[in-house]
């Protein structure tokens, strides 16, 4: 059977198709039994509590955590061998304020940073690779609305500005999915919703798969066309109507859990067990 | 030890002649140069990486290994290299993590190898029966009597220490600069690190030879944070970190022919004059960009993009 048919077969319309997928790290087992379909051009959100394992998900499709269990599919083919097209953007803390290094220069090693050996000096000018290279790398600074600070060092813009530019890194390479690890995280509201929209809008327009890690669903909600709720060592995903739902939490975390919309609309999910320490051991069947 | 024997002419054309004339001079210069060279390319890596610690410890664990060396009756040099090279490599096993923790745990171990370091070199200079002499030659410099198989020997470790950093340079960088993202795109961020620490005890172990084991930082460190004040962009720091040291190198050796103080001294003091103008520049350039009124700024674009 020839490779493109098997690779149909196990989910060619999907970006990212996870079946009865495991995770164990250190003899833990970190979630098992999930299954998971993001269909291509979707912008999906991860959420879950601390530690249950979003960011696990988010490694497990870049191929840097093996599954235990079950089968994953990314854009048809197995974890790592397809990391030209995954623009990834990990969870993190900010640059270091001290670090004198242009945003252009990181936004810039998206695109060229695990190549080996050194640059031609003003190969710019000589070869048209390097030129669409610097165009790219323009473009999609421009994209992201980093122009007016992409040529200042990296640690003195502000965490939303660095957001942008990292987001920019991701997509250098033109990515049809992109995995993000909490990029709204330590940014204050206003810039939560305008990365937010930033990223809807990629998706959206550049017909890119993004899943994204989130604490907060609010800022994203709207855009959303699908959640993956990750809590007590399962998942659930559908419509975000579907899943954020007092039925259905409830039934993922075994107890009563209460999803309330305020007046603005935003959602609250109340009776989450804000200490997860304890559900590992359920699923393991055993304790450490 | 004053080496102008007919003083200093004060005629700048007489002096250089003067200079080269000796042919420890001219031995001096070329390993000054060299030393300068892969100082400023390694240095500006390592200040990137915040391994100025661990750069200081494999220069001074060269002081140990260069003294055991000659009461072994070894040359010198195999003994810096071989004692910073395999500094290197014990710093190395000791894991590097983003967390604050082990990462003082990783200082707290450096720290301890260093102590253990100074305390073994001055246990075999008391061996050999070492003079104050070659003591200060070893801990603050000395450019007297590099012979012609030194120059060669530092010449053939500084090819092949550049060499490998052209080859490495472009991941890491990436490796250095966005460490989680460099391991997402199979950059191999452990192996780098390892290798790059071999390359700094490679260096460490040149430049002790020139400005002594304890003034490495002069232009190691030095330089290269001068330079990442006065630019931002990657390439062109890069290689005003170069020039800066050969500049320094080359004045202090200079100066030194034509005084009595250890080169090690004016390496030091052109470094550190070096750095405190391009930090005052910065810090004025700065203050000027928050007075945009003021018309075109003089002088050199201290901030890029600005």
């Amino acid at each position: 059977m020839p490779e493109p048919a098997s690779a149909d077969a196990t989910g060619g319309g999907s970006a990212v198709l996870f079946k009865d997928a495991a995770v164990r790290l250190g003899g833990r087992s970190i979630w098992s039994h999930v299954d998971l379909d993001v269909g291509r051009g979707q912008f999906v959100a991860v959420l879950g509590p601390n530690g249950a394992g979003k960011s696990t998900l988010i490694k497990a499709i870049l191929g840097m955590v093996p599954l235990a269990e079950g089968s994953v599919t990314v854009l048809g083919g197995s974890p790592g061998s397809t990391g030209r097209d995954i623009g990834y953007l990990p969870q993190r803390r900010n640059f270091d304020p001290s670090l004198r290094i242009r945003g252009i220069d990181v936004v810039r090693l998206g695109s060229d940073g695990d190549r080996w050996g050194l640059p031609i000096p003003g190969g710019a000018r000589l070869f048209a690779d390097r030129r669409a290279q610097s165009r790219r790398v323009d473009e999609v600074i421009e994209l992201v609305g980093a122009s007016s600070y992409a040529h200042r060092p990296i640690g003195e813009v502000s965490g939303g500005e660095q957001q942008r530019l990292l987001i920019a890194q991701a997509l250098v390479r033109r990515p049809r999915l992109l995995l993000l690890d909490e990029p709204l995280d330590s940014l204050d509201l206003p810039n939560q919703a305008s990365v937010a929209g930033l990223i809807s809008t990629i998706s959206k327009e550049h017909g890119i798969t993004v899943l994204i890690v989130a604490h907060d669903v609010n800022p994203i909600v709207s855009s959303l066309d699908g959640v993956v709720y990750v809590a007590q060592g399962h998942a659930v995903s559908g419509a975000p109507e579907d899943v954020i739902n007092s039925a259905t939490l409830s039934t993922l975390y075994g107890t009563t859990i209460e999803v309330l919309r305020s007046s603005g609309g935003r959602l609250v999910v109340v009776g989450h067990p804000e200490a997860p320490a304890h559900h590992a051991d359920r699923h393991t069947g055993r304790t450490r | 030890m004053t080496l102008a024997a007919d003083g200093l002419a004060w005629n700048p054309v007489d002096d250089v002649h003067q200079m080269f004339a000796l042919h420890f001079m001219v031995n001096a210069y070329r390993a000054g140069t060299i030393v300068a060279v892969i100082a400023g390319a390694i240095g500006w890596f390592m200040v990137l990486r915040r391994q100025s610690f661990a750069g200081h410890t494999l220069a001074v664990v060269s002081f140990p290994g260069a003294a055991c060396a000659i009461w072994l009756g070894l040359s010198a040099t195999i003994g810096y290299f071989a004692a910073s090279i395999a500094a290197a490599l014990v710093i190395a096993v000791v894991p590097r993590s983003s967390s604050e923790r082990a990462r003082s745990e990783e200082s707290a171990v450096i720290g301890t190898v260093q102590a253990f370091a100074l305390a073994c070199g001055a246990l075999f200079v008391s061996l050999y029966g070492g003079f104050l002499d070659s003591l200060t030659g070893l801990l603050f410099g000395t450019f007297l009597g590099i012979s012609n198989g030194q120059v060669v020997a530092l010449g053939a470790v500084a090819v092949v220490v550049l060499a490998v950093l052209a080859v490495l340079a472009r991941p890491l960088f990436f490796a250095t600069v966005d460490p989680y993202v460099a391991v997402a795109r199979r950059v191999p961020v452990r192996a780098l690190s390892i290798v790059f620490l071999v390359l700094l005890g490679c260096t460490a172990a040149e430049v002790s030879q020139i400005t002594g084991a304890l003034l490495v930082f002069a232009l190691l460190v030095m330089p290269a944070a001068a330079a990442q004040q006065i630019t931002a962009r990657p390439a062109a720091s890069f290689v005003v970190t170069i020039v800066v040291a050969v500049a320094i190198t080359w004045l202090s050796l200079g100066v030194a022919f034509f005084s009595v103080y250890p080169v090690g001294f004016y390496v030091s003091t052109f470094g550190f004059a070096v750095y405190v103008a391009a930090a005052a520049g910065r810090a004025s350039a700065n203050r000027l960009r928050r007075r945009p009124a003021r018309g075109t700024r003089p002088g050199p674009r201290m901030v890029v993009g600005a």
